[in-house]
């Protein structure tokens, strides 16, 4: 993840609190993902960032993860997401996501 | 219990994915709060 978002997410994570933020993540390939749910929520696996070494436990979903989906207004998702949907691993993408949240997620 | 409600969501969107500003309209649309919104390029 971008070194300069991790330290933001830092920062956002420490002035709000972790238990009251949701890291929602659009990444179109599971690898990228399950990167991405793994450094909000168990720290910076590639050691780069601000992040590394600091397990926030963030609540990490992925967009497209049928309990997100259900809570979105079904307009609003069928214009912004829908039509990107067709083209993505949705099973892969929630089973990365949900894994790490479940491993790593402690809110 | 509502996951997104009433929360504050950090968005880490995706240039090949959905991007950061599609994932925003529809947190908001669910009833959080945009804390912070990116859109990455992983490739």
């Amino acid at each position: 993840m971008d070194l300069q978002n991790q330290a933001r997410i830092k920062e956002i994570t420490e002035e709000a609190g972790g238990e009251n933020i949701v890291v929602l993540l659009g990444a179109a390939e599971p690898d990228s993902a399950s990167i991405a749910a793994e450094t909000v929520t168990m720290g910076d696996p590639t050691y780069a960032g601000s992040l590394a070494g600091v397990p926030l436990g963030l609540k990490v979903y992925h967009i497209v993860e049928p309990e997100i989906k259900e809570e979105i207004d079904p307009a609003v998702y069928e214009e912004q997401v829908a039509m990107m949907e067709m083209v993505l691993d949705i099973e892969s993408l929630a089973a990365e996501v949900s894994k790490m949240r479940q491993e790593g997620s402690t809110f | 219990m509502a996951i997104l409600a009433g929360k504050k969501v950090i968005i880490v969107g995706d240039r090949d994915g959905i991007p950061g500003p599609a994932i925003a309209e529809c947190a908001i649309s669910a009833g959080a709060e945009v804390a912070f919104a990116t859109t990455e390029c992983f490739v």
